[in-house]
């Protein structure tokens, strides 16, 4: 295996004239808005600023005046790769607020939606980390082949394809047709021939590991230090699923593994998303064998009035932790909407896994980390 | 499941170790002194038997009268949470101590509230706005800003 890192103090040594150098904020490979200010010497980064706000809606000011039913579609423009599980968080945290009881159905309907929407957001996050590699087309149209029969049973059921809209409060907003179940049973069927396709494509791959091991690495203290959540934090080996440790929703039912590795690095992310949509698959399969009959929206008054009070409550969702934290006074909206953002707090060590890496690197480890800026800029 | 502890004990404990550092306890959470927050937690972090290695997030919440800062905080180890309140008062230049130099996931969450509600943190390395542009004015999360 070539270890670029030995390189790397020949080249410190003679130091050339430090170069700033603006990747973004309209660049292909930032996944949107986002500004990454380096200083370089020669190839090596020595020094990174994250410069972001480009894509700032002031979301959490317009959540003030709108009524807890009429935040739910300003939710979906978070994660936009992800938008089920943005609705779901936030309607878990009014529940939770307001004291609402789901469904049985709703909430089987609510696990199923949320495991499709992290396969979906997976898929996407592998196609893209390809294209930033320079693998361009085929991984990402293989990733887009896939997601689109997903996109497809979000459509059957909410109209959507991309912000659905969908949870409400106290449950969802349509129930389920029986083609639907039967497509989704379909569709977790036939999903294992594609990720045995990519698993033979890329995950044995020469060039792929030589470019992905050992960069960007992050150790388990600093992953947890630095507040990191989701496949970033479980790649360094910290052992953490709130699915697992802090069941929302109906997890605890079901038998699933949380996949860990344990260096930390792009090659480790990449497994660890890989191996989360196999489970989500096993979760999916569950819920579609136990999914009862019954109503999909608990009753609760058309203007919630919640009781004064704080809540915050957080979900396991594709990028890491998210959190919602609400602020009641009793009257029809919000007092304050916070959105703890995965994306955002999983972007705080970056800096720190960039320096004394290639700029070639760089881009990788930013496509590994899966950012999405409508949820860093909100 | 992530035990959410006794307030009223883990508050006890604060009290032992920094007497009048806590101001207010309630069933959901903790109000310490703002001139305290730094030692209550570092106490929080360090202490073996509460071990709160991990930030969950943290929320600034505009009443008027002052600023509240909600640091959620979760300890890996035990698998406990437990939430931590702090005031800061005065419209022209609320300040608050900054917890960056305990958990380095502090960073951009600070400058958020800075950015948005024009809390100023000190000891924060880098205590400027992070989604508005340098010259903007006012800091949009806060009651009267329209």
């Amino acid at each position: 295996m070539v270890q670029s890192l030995d390189t790397r103090e020949e080249i410190i040594q003679v130091a050339t004239q430090p170069y700033v150098l603006n990747i973004g904020p309209h660049h292909p490979s930032t996944h949107g808005v986002f500004h990454l200010r380096t200083v370089l010497d020669g190839e090596v980064i020595v020094d990174a600023e994250i410069l972001i706000g480009y894509l700032h809606r002031g979301i959490e000011k317009l959540a003030e005046t709108r009524t807890y039913t009429q935040v739910i579609p300003l939710t979906d423009r978070f994660d936009y790769l992800a938008s089920m599980t943005n609705n779901l968080a936030y309607c878990l945290a009014v529940e939770k607020l307001a004291g609402i009881e789901v469904p049985e159905r709703a909430q089987y309907l609510r696990v199923i939606l949320a495991e499709l929407m992290r396969a979906s957001s997976h898929v996407m996050s592998l196609g893209f980390l390809m294209n930033d590699l320079g693998s361009l087309f085929t991984p990402l149209f293989l990733a887009a082949r896939e997601r689109e029969k997903m996109l497809d049973l979000f459509e059957m059921l909410s109209g959507q394809r991309l912000l659905y809209n969908f949870m409400r409060i106290g449950g969802v907003s349509q129930d389920a047709t029986d083609l639907f179940l039967f497509k989704a049973r379909q569709f977790v069927d036939q999903m294992p021939m594609y990720l045995n396709e990519i698993d033979q494509l890329l995950t044995e791959n020469e060039v792929f590991r030589v470019r992905a091991e050992g960069t960007g690495a992050l150790s388990a203290e600093d992953a947890i230090n630095f507040s990191c959540s989701g496949p970033v934090l479980r790649a360094c080996g910290v052992d953490r699923d709130i699915r697992r440790d802090d069941p929302y929703l109906i997890y605890d039912r079901f038998d699933f593994d949380v996949i860990t590795c344990q260096n930390g690095d792009n090659y480790d992310r990449y497994r660890v998303r890989l191996g989360e949509i196999w489970q989500s698959l096993r979760i999916l399969d569950q819920a579609l064998r136990d999914i009862p009959s019954g109503e999909v929206q608990a009753k609760h008054p058309h203007f919630l009035r919640p009781p004064v009070g704080e809540a915050f409550s957080r979900i396991e969702a594709p990028k890491g932790e998210l959190g919602f934290y609400l602020v009641s006074d009793n009257s029809i909206a919000p007092y304050r909407f916070h959105v703890r953002s995965s994306t955002l707090i999983n972007l705080t060590p970056l800096s720190k896994m960039l320096i004394g890496w290639k700029l070639a690197d760089a881009i990788l480890t930013l496509g590994s980390i899966d950012i999405v800026l409508g949820e860093i800029d909100r | 499941m992530t035990i959410a502890l006794n307030t009223h004990d883990v508050a006890e404990e604060i009290t032992k170790r920094i007497p009048d550092a806590v101001e207010e306890v309630s069933n959901n959470y903790i109000l310490v002194k703002g001139q305290s927050l730094y030692s209550v937690s570092q106490f929080l972090k360090d202490s073996p038997s509460l071990y709160f290695d991990y930030l969950n997030c943290i929320v600034g919440t505009d009443y008027i009268d002052y600023i509240e800062v909600v640091y959620i905080l979760e300890s890996y180890k035990h698998n406990s949470t437990i939430t931590l309140k702090a005031r800061a008062y005065g419209r022209d230049n609320p300040t608050l101590p900054s917890v960056v130099a305990l958990w380095a996931g502090a960073d951009f969450q600070e400058r958020e509230i800075f950015d948005l509600l024009g809390v100023t943190f000190t000891g924060h390395p880098k205590m400027k706005r992070i989604f508005l542009w340098e010259d903007f004015e006012g800091y949009p999360l806060r009651r009267d800003f329209l």
